[in-house]
């Protein structure tokens, strides 16, 4: 497997504003029998977005024709919190998206987004605010997420800077693997145990 | 050690830097790793395509707990189920790595076996692919969640990248009145501070409060700071930590145990050491606690009416709260005490241990569970079953009319066959509430093992105080 690499992305989004989204909704513990990462995709916001008898909810934004091609999610705040499943970001990413726009994340769920290429981009509640009204007039706003700049834009917006980790930002811009980086550290972990032992 | 004053978690987190490169995160060294079914099976497939072994399986530790039947055993899982405790199996054997496995009479949760085993001790750093490893931390280590490709790090490398989070104190000073508990203090604690409020923090709880919490009350309160979004809650080491730890099969002994004491005894936080924030609570004024809605700091005093959206100004918040009150179909401004319920769920790697089942029991002896409830006991490991067993606590349950079943996570995380009915309200001594996390459609209430009891004598939400005070309130 290699390493995910991101360098810009120029999409449309879809909206999902409630806030405090928890993984239990992003992807039912149900679906954590698998033993690899195939098929989440389909199963990304299950409860939400399939009626009882496992036909597409039409209510669900994932099932309206604007949802189609979308790679960006527009997330209210704390999205991902809850359980560590990597699996969440695996069902994000199965689904096609790339990165999710929020006011806030939770923790665990940012790092595991980093290892997978997912965006976690993080803006104040004033863009977030802004960005929400100009995707609710014009359904297919294309939005950029610029990692290099590691910046957010979107049409009548000048790019606005989000936090990132400037380590996984560098591992994602040029495909590094974090397993292989911490390996290179293996004499210094094993002088460690030596000095603890 | 350093002449600065210096926070318990300062003092973990400096002694396991392994190495720290200008602009990258700290290389830091991971004491324990606890393994289970359903984080793991990617990231030992990691292993194998780059044909690297488990480099540290002495301090690696294996359970079967979420996948797992908690009746029927291993022939009652689905296909899917069955595939993924094999494989558990497989990989452990494969990579010489400790397992409590499907027959083993110590398996369990993995954060009950933890620390009953002695795995768990103080100043460690310990990781598992759960959110729930804050539960370690109630031994003054530092314990936390993390993701599949991490467990493939810890696995290969012994080692995880990691920046330092911020510290908050969670101070709970004064005593705490009959019928409230350690989940009560929890529960208050997420209801003041809100689900996202300890985001980018760790959690140290300290107070009067705390320090007088048994063992077991503190694995509780720790095992929930992931729903405030704090990634670990610690408590600092004391003589209760230590005579928990001695004697137990992986504890340090003899000449090395009186080492050990003497270091873990440096662990508090030192005197005039700041945090970067600290919240407050009054144990003395806490009632028993219940969340309403579809997170768990969504939670009021059992006693006190269910908030108004109106009360709240933010327009997002109020949205939120009228989805989860639509979602319990709970009453804004209504009473949530009388709410009739179908299912009572004690335990969980929150509220599963002896104490807690004993406590249980205590309060049920001479009831009946409610004709119209079906009350659920699974106790948090194999060995807690069986000393509740010895103790005769079983017979308490069953004669209640409570089912009594085999451990693991069960109702917890409903992928095991233990799960509500779409639309079946449940009062559960668990940690998560969110929509459909007991089962798809059901409605989760989450409130401490008295609680419980008392809603399931009663056949609706009840107060423990109530039946405490021998059905005078
Ligand atoms: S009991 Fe529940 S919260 Fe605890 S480890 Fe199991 S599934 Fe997770």
């Amino acid at each position: 497997m290699s390493a995910p690499k991101f360098t810009t992305l120029t999409a449309r989004c879809v909206v999902l504003s409630n806030n405090d989204v928890d993984t239990d909704q992003i992807i039912p513990a149900r679906f954590l029998k698998v033993t690899d990462k195939l098929g989440l995709g389909e199963k990304l916001f299950c409860d939400w977005r399939y009626l009882d008898d496992g036909s597409p909810n039409p209510a669900f934004i994932l099932n309206q024709p604007e949802a189609k091609g979308a790679q960006i999610l527009v997330a209210g705040n704390n999205f991902g919190c809850g359980s560590s499943r990597e699996h969440a970001p695996w069902a994000l990413v199965g689904w096609g998206f790339q990165a999710v726009i929020s006011p806030m994340f939770a923790d665990i769920f940012k790092g595991n987004s980093l290892k997978n290429g997912l965006i976690p981009v993080v803006i104040q509640p004033a863009a977030h605010a802004a960005l929400l009204a100009a995707r609710a007039k014009n359904h297919d706003l294309p939005v950029t997420v610029d990692l290099r700049a590691a910046s957010v834009a979107w049409p009548g917006q000048d790019p606005i800077s989000f936090p990132i980790d400037p380590f996984s930002r560098a591992c994602l811009l040029d495909g590094v693997d974090e397993l292989g980086y911490l390996q290179k550290f293996a004499g210094q972990a094993r002088a460690y145990e030596a000095r603890h032992a | 050690m350093s002449q600065n004053p210096q926070t318990l978690f300062q003092k973990i987190w400096d002694n396991h830097v392994v190495a720290e490169e200008p602009g990258a995160p700290a290389v830091l060294y991971i004491d324990l790793h606890l393994v289970h079914e359903v984080t793991s099976p990617q990231a030992f497939s990691v292993l194998k395509e780059r044909g690297l072994k488990v480099l540290r399986p002495d301090r690696t530790v294996a359970t079967m707990d979420h996948s797992i039947p908690t009746k029927g055993g291993y022939e009652a899982a689905d296909e899917m189920g069955r595939i993924q405790l094999r494989l558990l199996e497989a990989n452990a054997l494969a990579h010489g790595v400790r397992i409590y496995g499907l027959n083993s009479v110590q398996r369990g949760i993995v954060h009950v076996i933890g620390p009953e085993q002695g795995f768990t001790q103080p100043g460690m750093t310990i990781v598992c692919g759960d959110s729930h490893t804050s539960t370690h931390g109630a031994f003054g280590s530092l314990g936390f969640g993390i993701g599949t490709s991490e467990v493939g790090h810890v696995l290969a490398t012994q080692c995880l990248l990691q920046r330092k989070a911020r510290t908050c104190e969670v101070r709970v000073d004064g005593a705490l009145r009959p019928g409230v508990t350690a989940k009560d203090i929890i529960l208050a604690v997420l209801a003041k501070i809100g689900v996202g409020g300890g985001t980018g923090h760790v959690f140290e709880y300290t107070g009067s409060a705390i320090r007088a919490l048994d063992m077991e009350g503190r694995m509780t309160v720790c095992n929930m700071s992931i729903e405030g979004g704090a990634r670990a809650g610690m408590v600092a080491p004391d003589d209760k930590t230590f005579n928990y730890v001695a004697g137990r099969e992986f504890a340090p002994k003899g000449a090395a145990w009186d080492q050990a004491v003497a270091r873990w005894r440096q662990l508090p936080t030192d005197q005039g050491a700041t945090y970067d924030k600290t919240v407050t609570l009054d144990a003395h004024s806490l009632e028993p606690m219940v969340t309403f809605g579809t997170n768990p700091g969504q939670g009021v005093a059992i006693t006190q009416p269910l908030p108004l959206p109106s009360s709240l100004a933010d327009a997002a918040e109020r949205a939120g709260l009228e989805k989860s009150l639509a979602y319990m179909k709970f009453e804004a401004g209504k009473p949530i005490l009388g709410q009739p319920v179908d299912v009572v769920f004690l335990g969980s790697c929150t509220n599963s241990r002896l104490v807690d089942l004993r406590a249980a029991a205590h309060l049920l002896r001479g009831h009946k569970v409610a004709s119209s409830v079906k009350m659920m006991v699974v106790p948090g490991s194999q060995s807690v079953k069986q000393a509740a067993e010895a103790e005769g606590l079983d017979k308490i349950f069953k004669e209640a009319g409570a089912d009594w079943r085999e451990a693991g996570c069960s109702m917890c995380i409903a992928m095991n066959g233990d799960q509500l009915s779409p639309g079946q309200l449940a009062v559960s001594t668990s940690n998560r509430n969110f929509e459909g996390r007991q089962g798809k459609g059901g409605r989760t209430v989450l409130a401490s093992p008295l609680t419980a009891v008392a809603t399931a004598v009663a056949g609706c939400i009840a107060d423990p105080r109530v039946l405490l005070n021998g059905g005078q309130s």
